[in-house]
């Protein structure tokens, strides 16, 4: 690079002036981009001023606390308190980040959430670094699903985390698609359609297809039918003594091959959830039904916008069946322990779940909520008022208590994403995507 | 600057005998002093001296040492040592011996082969027009030209933008229904590609990631060498008939050909490690490279043993095969240009 200052002509030396302040700039833009990013490790667990203790919350995605009004709520009733919430956007970047500061001892937050996919991970083999919460004052197991408890809960009775949220699952679908093709409307007979049966969810998609609005389909993909299926069953990737067992579960065989039978017959729109053409589907009001827990309701509102207002609404699905949801935990190697536990109780109780559910529909574990007038008239204006409250509370109470294992997020993946994806978008035969998902799977857990 | 280094050379050598030199130049002064204290001031000053003349360039250099020890030696040394480990993420206090078995297991990997092919396939598809993308507009940049500065700057903008942006602009461009390229095409009269589902078509779409990003910036060390090339040699290849395009075969390019290593050098260097392209074009669970791993590289298939599968040791054998697939890329380099130096 040096030899540019060889060159003899009179505008060189400006030139190289210029291009050096533009670079320095550019560079200067970037490095201000990354700091950016370093927002969300500041100092975990510091002491406020004042006397003050500062109590830090790490989460991932959206929980909805702050959103609710629940830290400055606290902070009033506790003055010498402050909260402080470190966010990371996804949780697969959330996660191993955890794992990694619960490793070293140090880097964690006063509290720390943990989505349902990593916390029998977390139970079977961190339960040693979180402060035990079943016998912590101010927590009542009454108040919780005893499933969703039972999930964070160790051999010997040691509860590593509160539930948070829960995922109980309805059919999101789009009325004006549904009348134009010839289907009802009507949320109750909607749920009548399908009640009882995946399969008669798949035989509605084939009345659908028949008259189908051009360029539409009746379901988004083949992924978040699995799922849906999936999910509806009390084992399905591991059983109850740990053993992997998605190669024989019924749950695992019945969802695959109903997903199998929507794809090779025209009704999905083979698309990958939580991609940029999902969100495009949705915007452009490509298909009609997806199955929806009730997290998903925001995102579908967001991505759908304006043009979709009303045209939306929510019905009961086929089995009830539960996706997603979290907790939160107090790893021991905080520095405000006692504190970090109260403040855990506080969230989780029944009261403060119902609020978080009124603001960011994330449907609370504490079934003592479901009778409180926030959950249980709740309505959700952009999906043509449904009573989101009732439709979910009422799925929630017949969730089967599903069998997880430490895996089941890989496991679950390589199905969806290898297996499926490679039927819907790459043109494979079902064995094939199967065969390609089980050589996934034998390799991710291959250690 | 050779004098410079052979001090320091020389300075490396008197710790190394154990501090005792000092000591003894003190000792041989000694006798001569008269005046305790003094002679005491006078000793403890030279000594300073002699400590700062010895020690400064130390002290001035090291900040460089202390970070590369920090965050390059020291993960390159524990991650050698946890490669002959079985560790996972999640239980990083259960380590087990296991030997060279993480290695030789990459034999029988055919994920790893697939992100080893996918990597050398799309190295190539992006290096190679690349560079000479860059050595056609050097030449043109090279010509005295209005605004020239503005051109230069331009083609340094791509490599100053982040490759998120870049990513997920470039995402949006091949998108299958709404995607710009497809439009494109659409208008020409081809059907909708799905570009991401196909080997060929997901591979140069991520190439054209790295070809966007990278071609100005070596534009810019093409045109740096090519400003270095006398201008008599133009004017004498003038005199002898030469043609514009034989002066650039027959004088530029040979002028150049130390340069052109070098970039062949950094880009392949680049091109194995590539991970944020494609990580970012497989949009959510992008460490895959796809549903069939259709363009997933080395560089993320080791992310996805280490932070998505938590295999660490894995992950660990994974970055020292390609730190030592970096050394053998570098060995062929080095030959090469030994014997591009002796055909001259």
């Amino acid at each position: 690079m040096g030899t540019t200052t060889k060159s003899h002509r009179h505008r060189s030396r400006r030139t190289a002036a210029v291009a050096l302040a533009a670079v320095a700039a550019l560079g200067a833009s970037l490095l201000a981009g990354c700091s950016s990013d370093s927002g969300n490790t500041s100092s975990p667990g510091s002491s406020g001023g004042k006397g003050k203790t500062t109590i830090t919350v790490g989460t991932f995605g959206v929980f909805g606390y702050k959103q609710a009004g629940l830290y400055d709520e606290y902070e009033k009733a506790h003055p010498n308190i402050t909260i402080k919430e470190n966010v990371i956007e996804r949780n697969d970047t959330y996660y191993p980040q955890l794992l990694t500061h619960l490793a070293a001892g140090s880097g964690l937050s006063d509290i720390q959430a943990i989505e349902v996919g990593n916390i029998n991970e977390v139970v079977t083999t961190q339960a040693a670094k979180f402060e035990d919460l079943s016998k912590a004052s101010g927590v009542d197991k009454s108040n919780f699903l005893p499933w969703k408890w039972a999930q964070a809960t160790t051999a010997d009775n040691k509860t590593v985390a509160l539930g948070t949220d829960i995922g109980p699952m309805a059919i999101c679908y789009r009325t004006d698609l549904f009348k134009k093709a010839g289907l009802p409307t009507d949320r109750t007979k909607v749920g009548a359609l399908w009640a009882g049966d995946w399969s008669k969810y798949i035989a509605a998609g084939k009345t659908y297809k028949k008259s189908a609005p051009t360029g539409t389909t009746f379901m988004d993909s083949a992924a978040g039918l699995y799922q849906a299926v999936s999910n509806s069953y009390s084992e399905r990737y591991y059983d109850s003594s740990g053993n992997v067992v998605y190669k024989t579960s019924p749950s695992v065989k019945t969802a695959w091959n109903l997903a199998m039978e929507a794809s090779t017959s025209g009704l999905t729109g083979k698309l990958k959830l939580f991609d940029k053409a999902w969100d495009q589907a949705f915007a452009n009001g490509k298909f009609a039904s997806l199955p929806c827990p009730s997290w998903m309701l925001g995102y579908i509102q967001e991505k759908s916008g304006d043009s979709g207002k009303g045209k939306w609404d929510v019905a009961a699905a086929p089995k009830p069946a539960n996706w997603g949801g979290s907790f939160i935990g107090v790893p021991s190697a905080g520095k405000n322990k006692a504190e970090a536990v109260k403040l855990a109780a506080w969230l989780t109780a029944p009261e403060q779940q119902a609020k978080v559910f009124a603001k960011q529909a994330s449907f609370p574990s504490a079934p003592g909520a479901y009778d409180l007038p926030a959950v249980k008239d709740a309505k959700h204006a952009y999906f043509n008022n449904a009573p989101i409250g009732e439709i979910f509370a009422s799925a929630a109470k017949s969730i089967p208590t599903l069998v997880i294992g430490p895996k089941d997020q890989q496991i679950y993946t390589a199905i969806t994403d290898v297996g499926i994806l490679q039927v819907e978008q790459q043109g494979k035969t079902p064995a094939q995507g199967w065969a390609a998902a089980v050589k996934e799977i034998n390799n991710a857990l291959d250690q | 600057m050779v004098s410079e280094l052979s001090d320091i050379a020389g300075a490396t050598a008197s710790p190394a005998q154990g501090g005792a030199a000092p000591r003894d130049e003190a000792a041989q002064h000694r006798p001569a002093d008269h005046d305790p204290a003094a002679a005491l001031r006078r000793k403890w000053r030279s000594r300073l001296y002699r400590w700062d003349v010895k020690g400064s360039p130390y002290a001035f250099v090291s900040p460089f040492f202390l970070f590369f020890v920090a965050f390059g030696l020291f993960p390159l040394i524990y991650t050698g040592w946890s490669s002959f480990y079985r560790v996972e993420l999640t239980n990083l206090d259960a380590r087990e011996f296991v030997g060279f078995h993480n290695y030789t297991r990459l034999f029988q990997d055919e994920f790893f082969w697939n992100a080893l092919r996918n990597t050398f396939t799309i190295g190539v598809i992006s290096t190679v027009p690349q560079l000479l993308m860059a050595l056609g507009l050097a030449h043109l940049l090279n010509y005295r030209l209005r605004g020239s500065t503005f051109f230069r700057v331009a083609m340094l903008v791509p490599y100053a933008t982040s490759v998120a942006a870049a990513a997920l602009v470039f995402t949006l461009m091949f998108g299958t229904d709404y995607g710009m390229i497809n439009w494109a095409l659409g208008h020409l009269g081809f059907g909708h590609t799905d570009w991401r589902a196909g080997t060929w078509s997901s591979q140069i779409a991520v190439s054209s990631i790295v070809i966007w990003r990278w071609t100005g910036y070596n534009t810019l060390i093409y045109l740096a060498a090519m400003q270095a090339v006398p201008s008599d040699l133009y004017e004498s290849a003038a005199l002898d008939g030469a043609s514009r395009w034989q002066q650039f075969r027959h004088v530029t390019v040979p002028m150049l050909r130390p340069t052109i290593l070098f970039t062949i050098v950094v880009s392949t260097i680049g091109a194995t490690q590539l991970f944020g392209e494609p990580y970012l074009f497989g949009g959510t669970g992008g460490e895959k490279g796809g549903s069939a791993h259709q363009f997933q590289t080395l560089g993320l298939y080791l992310y996805e043993q280490g932070w998505t599968n938590y295999h660490l040791g894995r992950a660990s054998a994974i970055a020292w095969t390609m730190f030592l697939l970096l050394l053998l890329i570098a060995a062929v380099n080095g030959l090469a240009a030994r014997w591009l130096r002796k055909s001259q």
